[in-house]
């Protein structure tokens, strides 16, 4: 150990608290100025904690669902007779499926419909519910060796529906800030005719629609899909359904089983949409990034 | 200076770092994915109990570097502006280390408003900070949320850290 003069180590433990506070006053400058700075930062201390928060989720998940075999036994004959109406139920919409899939294909044939290709996928566990006070996002643990396409700006979708969408990727992990975000901002297409307006996240669990046409109000039970306009969100995912809420303004039910998100697919969509996409589908131009994130 | 043995300055090393340990762990083990709401508001919460109440009972082991990389964990944590609540933790502990002459003497339950004083003065600068680094003005409702928060939740985490400073972190019983 340094042995240091008594005046001297005085002098340095009076120093230390203001010194440290004008450091982090720079360092809100810096952020201020440089973002890129802070999502590095972030996207590294996430590489490190997503493994670590991965250790954890399988036991919270396990926790979650019950005390396991010994407590599924006492409801396995009521779960049987509800799961084989159910069957029953979805059989008959099976049917309906394929016959529209039939004339769906019937009728592109006849447009010479030409599909969009198939975009790549990874999914990951949602280990962690991180984000702020006025931030809804979630850390998707992603398999060592990660994946071959370009993370940044893809839609990340639970089985029902969007979720919301990766603003940092690192090598092991994704933060994904959802829909429901104060800053987020998705334009989508309402009911059958495809209405345009905007979706904005108000922090809440439903978020609000904006922007729609004056003349027509958003139907009450109307299917919200995302939009292609802007060329952030390639058009046709199931976001959710339009409700009235108290105050009777028009809001979002998510599809998406927010609240609960236990596992996502990361979809990263091809490149070949318009420029005005708020964030890139590549990761070259990490300037871009931070635009969609309002600071 | 007396010669220590090696568990003695282990145990010396590892009672000292208690303050620091507990408000890491406790930021980190919040984000694990419990599904309760309002979790995400917990994190600053335990953060200024942490550093307001090792500042007050154990100021030498939670030094004005480490409440400040607390405050820089919990930043990149959240999505809040890096740096902004290691200001916001530093003043606490600047303004704990200043009034602790009066608050050391006190008892719980005055040390109780003033914590919950202390909170909602940081959680307004926070969201009147916030308001002016993004754009336009934030919805002030998690500022109440937070600040009820922290009225009811301090009880409790002081209760835990008071065994804390009594057993693990007691440097004098090394």
């Amino acid at each position: 150990m340094i042995r240091l003069s008594v005046p001297f180590r005085q002098a340095v433990s009076r120093l230390t608290f203001p010194v440290m506070l004008v450091l982090s006053f720079v360092i809100v400058l810096i952020g201020r100025a440089d973002q890129g700075m802070s999502g590095a930062l972030r996207t590294g201390l996430d590489d490190v904690l997503a493994p670590v928060y991965g250790v954890f989720a399988g036991p919270i998940a396990a926790a979650e669902s019950g005390t396991g075999a010994i407590g599924h036994l006492f409801s396995l004959s009521a779960e049987n007779a509800r799961l084989r109406a159910e069957n029953a139920k979805l059989l008959q919409w099976q049917a309906v499926a394929m016959a529209l899939e039939a004339q769906n294909n019937a009728l592109k044939a006849t447009l010479n419909y030409t599909p969009p290709a198939a975009p790549a996928f990874s999914t990951g566990d949602v280990v962690a519910d991180l984000g702020g006070v006025y931030d809804r996002s979630v850390l998707v643990d992603l398999p060592p060796g990660g994946s071959s396409v370009p993370l940044m700006g893809a839609v990340a979708m639970d089985g029902r529906g969007v979720a919301g969408r990766v603003v940092e990727a690192g090598s092991r992990s994704a933060r994904v800030l959802l829909i429901t975000d104060i800053n987020s901002r998705i334009p989508v297409a309402l009911g059958a005719r495809g209405a345009p307006a905007l979706m904005a996240g108000t922090n809440g669990p439903t978020p609000a629609l904006l922007y729609w046409a004056p003349g027509q109000p958003p139907a009450e039970g109307a299917m919200v899909l995302t939009s292609a306009v802007g060329g952030a969100f390639p058009p046709g995912l199931p976001v959710g359904v339009v409700h009235y809420d108290a105050q009777n303004q028009p809001v979002v039910l998510p599809l998406a089983d927010l609240d609960s998100l236990r596992l996502l697919r990361l979809f990263s969509y091809p490149d070949n949409l318009p420029v005005l996409t708020p964030i890139p589908h590549t990761k070259a131009k990490p300037a871009a990034i931070v635009h969609h994130r309002k600071k | 200076m007396r010669r220590q043995g090696l568990w003695r300055r282990l145990d010396a090393a590892a009672r000292y770092a208690v303050p620091f340990g507990t408000l890491v762990a406790g930021l980190v083990v919040l984000g694990l994915n419990f599904g309760l709401p309002g979790q995400a508001q917990l994190r600053p919460v335990y953060a200024m109990a942490c550093v307001f109440f090792w500042s007050l009972y154990r100021p030498s082991a939670l030094p004005a570097p480490a409440v400040m990389a607390g405050g820089v964990l919990l930043d990149l944590l959240g999505f809040s502006p890096v740096g902004l609540w290691a200001l916001l933790l530093l003043l606490l502990h600047g303004l704990v280390l200043a009034l602790r002459r009066r608050l050391v003497q006190r008892g719980f339950l005055f040390t109780w408003p003033v914590f919950s004083g202390f909170a909602a003065g940081a959680f307004v600068l926070a969201w009147g900070a916030q308001s002016l680094l993004g754009q336009g003005v934030l919805p002030l409702r998690p500022v109440l949320t937070q600040t009820g928060f922290a009225v009811l939740l301090y009880p409790a985490l002081a209760a835990l850290f008071i065994r804390m400073h009594r057993g693990p972190a007691a440097a004098e019983l090394a």
